[in-house]
């Protein structure tokens, strides 16, 4: 039976390191449905989010793996604890006279803005739940979607519940800073 | 040389200033253009000893077999390209046995790596799942940090084989070179953790309750340096104690605890322990499929105690009910604190019952009619010959099995063999590096046709340095593992097993290394005496043994564990015991 897994990770920010992420799930034959990097509150340190498709044994699999990757931090299954999770897309849907207002209006169900105008589309802009965003492509369907991009889910938990506390920057992240400052 | 330089150092030079730091003096390389600079500075460093291979497959499998010997990290150079992909068989041995390696190839200037320049391979990239971690070293101010990481790397936890690319440019640059002092913090990497001591005490409590424990150990144990805490806690709590192929050496053989190795050949005895234990104690080893067979089946009455230094190998292959991340000789520390002497006596009595029956079974106990020898009595002969204290260093085979089985080892960290990856052509260039690790030491090697003529060039290597390593290469005509699969599950379809060698005592001879043939049982005394006798380099004896000998007993692959089909008695036709 598949499910869908989001995995969050802490990672060192330097060259190699999502290779070496993603080839857990080569390995395998393991399918990444999404994937998001980004920077955190620290120039050292980024964050992953990964979203998988599999059995509970390969989330399983992965999360052992990615501990043993000497630049990955810490990892956590968010599954079962309480915790934010967002998509964003962008949407370009066909739009006449006649059909521009009733988009509109649609739009305004959803967390979703008009991020575009032009005389044949619209270009809209939707961040929630990825349930949300699937609501929203499902009714603008009808009205032709031309072209959209999903940016990946993202993942943090609510409250005290913080992925991690560490403070320690690696010897690596210390130098280039030294370096930085010298040249 | 001093503590700490402050000077300008090309990249080449920092490179071997770096390793002699680290305590190498031994190094197993392979030059080539993109690898020349370093080459070029060697001369400034007569402290380091190089060894020319003839191949870098060889280097690799030298450094590893220096390693197991010695508990150093053994060191393998190669130019890029072809010079470090030969060096992929290698580590990726390595990382299957946990052995600590450090791999230095040469690389394509930085500006055209990734422009498929002459001789450029993406090293890093190929051997990104085949090592503990690796480097691209793209400016010769990180050059010392990445080497002086990449040894602690190799060395700390779990040990494993780390690759350094070295781009040419970075080794002809110069910077002003001090040998970094200070702590190396990686924040992602924990090699030692520590654990919980609930987990310990709630492994006493499931120890105290055992009435039919066992005992499986690893390769852990003898990095950990937990042997003495090992026949401690067994004793203690007398409890018998099965071997994983490389934890051969961690507890006697001739201890009445010891059950001798478990698995697909494993001893009949160990087997039925293992399936019918109501409590494993899994100490350093990581439940390889060779040693469980079908997991679904295996120990199935048995709560199941795993300590190992590897987080990610507890409850990877088995579920276990107590499962402690740490170093094993802490942990039995911890574990033999204030318990109390326990006794199995039944358990042991039952036990001996079911090594009757493999005494019964054992070949050397049965009337041997024909006059071909047998590679087990050759192998069983070398043990009593070198009185069991030899390093005995096997490439993969149905050889290796038979050392296995009747090369008892007592010693630690003298049994040297590739489990986890099965490398055919591992046993000469790893008998080689690890007689040049503890030279005063009898090192034999013990090789198939098949597999020693994968890396037999390095018969010149061993030549070349007067490497004092003997070789007992058993010649069954056939690749005889493949050849037995094909008997038993394949029809006797041999098909491509069988194989004509040349004339080993003759192509030994043209390498200058003394050989003789063995042909009858007489023969092998003598042999390995004058063997024995040889010390000013490399000894080869050929044993022609029985060409359809099989090893027994044998677990089918994914079946169940106690499924064995075993050496018929004297008399007896083949069995399957169930």
């Amino acid at each position: 039976m598949t499910d869908r897994y989001t995995i969050t990770a802490l990672v060192e920010n330097r060259p190699g390191v999502l290779n070496r992420v993603v080839s857990i799930f080569r390995r395998p034959g393991l399918n990444l449905d999404s994937l998001t990097v980004g920077r955190t509150e620290r120039a050292d340190v980024s964050r992953m989010t990964m979203v998988l498709e599999g059995k509970k044994k390969d989330a399983a699999h992965v999360e052992r793996e990615l501990r043993r990757l000497i630049h990955v931090i810490k990892v956590e299954d968010v599954n079962g604890t309480p915790h934010v999770l967002r998509d964003m897309a962008l949407i370009k849907v066909k739009a006449t006279a006649d059909t521009r207002s009733q988009i509109l209006q649609m739009c305004g169900h959803y967390p979703a803005r008009v991020v575009d105008v032009a005389l044949g589309s619209i270009l809209i802009e939707v961040v929630g739940e990825e349930p949300e965003i699937d609501g929203l492509a499902e009714l603008l369907k009808p009205f032709g979607i031309i072209e959209m991009v999903r940016a990946g889910v993202v993942a943090m938990g609510r409250a005290d519940h913080v992925l991690d506390t560490h403070r320690e920057q690696s010897s690596w992240a210390e130098r280039q800073v030294r370096f930085s400052k010298a040249s | 040389m001093g503590e700490q330089h402050d000077m300008e150092l090309t990249g080449a030079e920092i490179v071997w200033e770096c390793l002699i730091r680290e305590g190498v003096d031994l190094v197993f390389g392979y030059p080539g253009g993109a690898i020349l600079p370093t080459y070029d500075a060697l001369s400034k460093y007569p402290q380091i000893h190089h060894v020319l291979p003839r191949h870098e497959q060889g280097a690799s499998h030298m450094a590893d077999g220096y390693a197991r010997a010695t508990g150093k990290v053994g060191v393998a150079m190669a130019t890029s390209g072809p010079g470090a992909t030969n060096l992929v068989t290698g580590l990726a041995t390595a990382l299957l046995d946990s052995s600590p390696i450090v791999c230095l190839t040469g690389q394509v200037p930085t500006p055209v790596i990734g422009y498929n320049a002459f001789q450029e391979a993406d090293i890093t990239g190929i051997t990104l799942p085949i090592t503990k971690h690796n480097y691209l070293v793209t400016s010769v101010e990180e050059l010392a940090f990445s080497i002086r990481e990449a040894f602690h790397i190799a060395r700390s936890g779990r040990p494993g084989p780390v690759l350094i690319d070295l781009p040419k440019d970075v080794q002809t640059a110069s910077t002003e070179f001090h040998y970094p002092t200070d702590e190396i913090r990686l924040p992602g990497y924990r090699p030692t953790p520590v654990a919980p001591l609930q987990d310990v005490d709630d492994a006493a409590k499931l120890i105290r309750a055992a009435e039919r424990p066992v005992i499986l150990a690893g390769r852990g144990v003898l990095l950990s340096d937990a042997c003495d805490e090992l026949l401690e806690f067994a004793e203690r709590t007398e409890t018998p104690v099965g071997l994983t192929l490389l934890g051969k050496g961690c507890f006697p053989e001739d201890h009445p605890l010891c059950l001798g190795m478990m698995g697909m050949h494993g001893a009949g005895h160990a087997n039925h322990a293992v399936q019918q234990a109501d409590l494993l104690l899994a100490f350093g080893m990581r439940f390889d499929d060779r040693v469980t067979g079908n997991i679904a089946t295996y120990a199935p009455k048995a709560r199941k105690i795993h300590v190992d230094i590897d987080p990610s190998e507890i409850n990877k292959n088995v579920e276990v009910d107590v499962g402690i991340a740490g170093d094993l000789r802490q942990t039995l520390v911890g574990l033999l604190d204030g318990l109390e002497p326990i006794q199995h006596t039944q358990w042991v009595d039952r036990i001996a019952t079911w090594r009757d029956e493999s005494t019964d079974r054992e070949l050397l106990n049965q009337v041997l009619e024909s006059p071909e020898l047998k590679a087990a009595e050759v192998i069983h002969d070398l043990w009593t010959l070198t009185g069991g204290e030899a390093i005995t260093v096997t490439d993969v085979g149905q050889h290796q099995m038979w050392v296995a089985q009747y090369y008892e080892h007592s010693q630690r960290h003298a049994l040297i063999t590739s489990g986890g990856m099965g490398t055919m052509g591992f046993g000469l260039p790893a008998g080689i590096g690890a007689s040049m690790g503890r030279p005063d030491e009898e090192v034999w090697v013990v090789a198939g046709d098949g597999g020693f003529q994968m890396t037999m060039a390095e018969l010149a290597t061993a030549m070349q340095e007067k490497v004092n390593v003997k070789i007992a290469l058993i010649n069954n005509g056939y690749l005889g593992m493949v050849r037995q699969w094909q008997e038993l599950f394949y029809e006797k379809r041999y098909n491509a097993t069988p194989m004509l060698s040349p004339d080993f005592c003759a192509l030994a001879a043209a390498y200058g290394v003394p050989a003789v043939r063995v042909e009858t049982r007489d023969q092998i005394e003598p042999a390995v005496r004058q063997a024995q006798a040889n010390n000013d380099g490399p000894f080869l004896i050929e044993f022609v043994v029985e060409q359809h000998d099989v090893v027994f007993p044998m677990v089918p692959a994914g079946a169940d564990l106690h499924d064995m089909i075993r050496r018929p008695k004297n008399g007896d036709s083949q069995v399957k015991e169930n």
